[in-house]
């Protein structure tokens, strides 16, 4: 067994701060189209939708990537409730960062709209057009987009006290490393 | 390979309590100001803001709320049919539609207006929305209104106007004067309340001009852009009717009787903007004489009733357009886009309280 490493791979970092800009970037984006009525509301939401496909296709090569690279352990003496908390809130960010690309394609397929990512390039619907469905799919768009913004800011806090408090290596791990 | 111990590193001196505040109160900074930001751009902090919400809200205050029913435009009756390009508009837009042959088409007639039990003579104003359906799966929809112009050219003056009109709670109906208030300080009506002085509620929906108003731009091949504002013109039906019949609900039961004859066309027409011309300001005409290309025939078969028929689901959003068709920079699209998508959300939530009957 080769000695435990003490950093991300870089390939690992590089697509973990990439999709951190992204993935805040796309939260604003959606916050802020949704509050607009001026043309700010188009030009967002063609932003929205090519850059929404983008997330998707990287979190599958990033979860890839997870598996098939060597991840830095936690610090032994973190608490057991501090090391379920970061468990469970990467699982968490995974899950959501796969799921909202497909709820608002499909969001958008229920409404029976054409999924368009330019003026052109059109995604073909992935469910049946319904208005109960799109009413239940674009709520919950909403509401696990809220759930991924605390999420991401409750994984920025944790990973500033780890940096800032602890001391212990964990913001270190994602920031900086030779391996 | 998670729960690998970490190598050893070299231990760093304990921070004095008062650093260990400082740095929490880092944290707690650095969180309050991403949460902040995200709230101002949701619009929470920011409440001078016009949202699509606020919009369809005003439409609910001023109409009442009629679940599962447009939030506006809420009286209406579905149609399909199809429409068939003659061509002639190819060589300004490469969207399929224009090409020679027959594109489907679900439609819908309606009245202006957020009370599906409004009655037809309550208003002049008739409406017709589009979509059409290309082979390619791309869609174009319209939302086209019986008058020329709009009253007001940005989605702030529509929402005054919305104010204007609400209804003052003592009596139920809108406080006198503020309307001809606010129409005072739009000049920008003026055109809008010329045509309305002449208007009358027309018996049919089959004898009315609609036209789409907002300016759009058609893309060709080549990639050139024109500005165009297009409309459709009855083709060989009656002149409309000077008065309308008492009944309230007329227009659905003429759309039926003509249908139930034939289908009932119109002509589909282009008209293109000279330099000059305002595209970004659908309260203001173009001069007369421009050039008008006639790009075919929309042709209604069959009339189906709104609350189970196939547009009852659509969302006639103004800028889900085909490539070849591009919006304008008109600040009223973006607004109709917004403030839709905000009543579809609804209306679609609601469906399931519907009636199937004509009247609760």
């Amino acid at each position: 067994m080769s000695a435990p490493v003490s950093h991300f791979a870089p390939v690992a970092r590089f697509l973990h701060w990439l999709m951190a800009v992204m993935v805040i970037a796309m939260l604003f984006i959606g916050a802020g189209m949704a509050a607009s009525v001026s043309e700010r509301h188009e030009w967002l939401l063609n932003l929205h939708k090519p850059l929404g496909i983008a997330i998707l296709l990287l979190v599958v090569v990033r979860l890839f990537v997870r598996f098939s690279t060597r991840q830095p352990g936690l610090p032994a003496d973190l608490p057991a409730v501090q090391v379920l908390a970061a468990r469970m809130s990467h699982l968490l960010l995974y899950g959501l960062m796969f799921c909202l690309p497909i709820v608002g394609w499909a969001m958008i397929s229920a409404a029976g709209d054409p999924v368009m990512l330019s003026s052109s390039l059109q995604l073909p619907g992935i469910v049946p057009a319904s208005p109960g469905t799109f009413a239940f799919l674009r709520k919950a768009h909403t509401y696990l987009a809220y759930l991924l913004f605390f999420t991401v800011l409750l994984h920025l806090a944790a990973a500033l006290f780890h940096g800032w408090i602890r001391r212990d290596g964990v913001l270190q791990s994602m920031v900086r490393g030779k391996d | 390979m998670v729960d690998q111990l970490p190598p050893v590193r070299p231990a760093k001196p304990p921070l004095s309590p008062t650093s260990v505040m400082l740095r929490l109160a880092g944290i707690g900074v650095v969180v309050v100001v991403m949460a902040g930001a995200f709230y101002y751009v949701n619009g929470t902090l920011d409440s001078q803001r016009l949202r699509p919400k606020t919009l369809v809200n005003a439409l609910e205050h001023n109409n009442g709320v009629y679940p599962g029913y447009r939030r506006n435009h809420a009286k209406g009756i579905c149609v399909v049919g199809y429409f068939q390009s003659n061509g002639n508009a190819q060589g300004l837009s490469r969207a399929q539609v224009f090409e020679d042959g027959r594109t489907p088409v679900v439609g819908r007639f309606a009245l202006p207006s957020g009370n599906p039990y409004a009655p037809d003579s309550s208003v002049p104003i008739r409406s017709l929305a589009l979509r059409f359906t290309e082979a390619n799966g791309q869609q174009w929809r319209t939302g086209m209104n019986s008058m020329p112009v709009f009253a007001v050219g940005t989605p702030e003056a529509f929402y005054q106007m919305l104010q204007a009109g609400a209804p003052d709670p003592a009596t139920g109906k809108p406080r006198p004067g503020a309307m001809p208030g606010f129409f005072a300080a739009h000049p920008e009506s003026a055109p809008f309340l010329q045509w309305v002085k002449t208007a009358k509620p027309s018996a049919s929906f089959a004898t009315e001009s609609y036209n789409g108003i907002n300016a759009f731009y058609l893309v060709n091949a080549a990639g050139q852009r024109q500005a165009v504002r297009w409309g459709v013109v009855p083709e060989g039906q009656d002149a409309p009717g000077a008065t309308a019949p008492d009944d309230a609900d007329y227009l659905e039961q003429d759309l039926t009787r003509r249908l139930a004859a034939g289908p009932l066309k119109w002509q589909l027409n282009l008209t293109l903007a000279e330099a000059g011309d305002p595209v970004n300001d659908a309260s203001k005409a173009w001069p007369a004489g421009r050039k008008v290309i006639n790009a075919g025939t929309l042709v209604l078969q069959q009339a189906e009733q709104q609350n189970s028929g196939e547009c009852r689901d659509i969302n006639y959003d103004p800028l889900i357009l085909p490539r070849g068709i591009e919006p304008s920079d008109d600040p009223l699209l973006a607004a109709r886009s917004a403030a839709y998508a905000s009543s579809y959300l609804r209306r679609t939530s609601e469906v399931d309280q519907l009636s199937q009957e004509k009247r609760p």
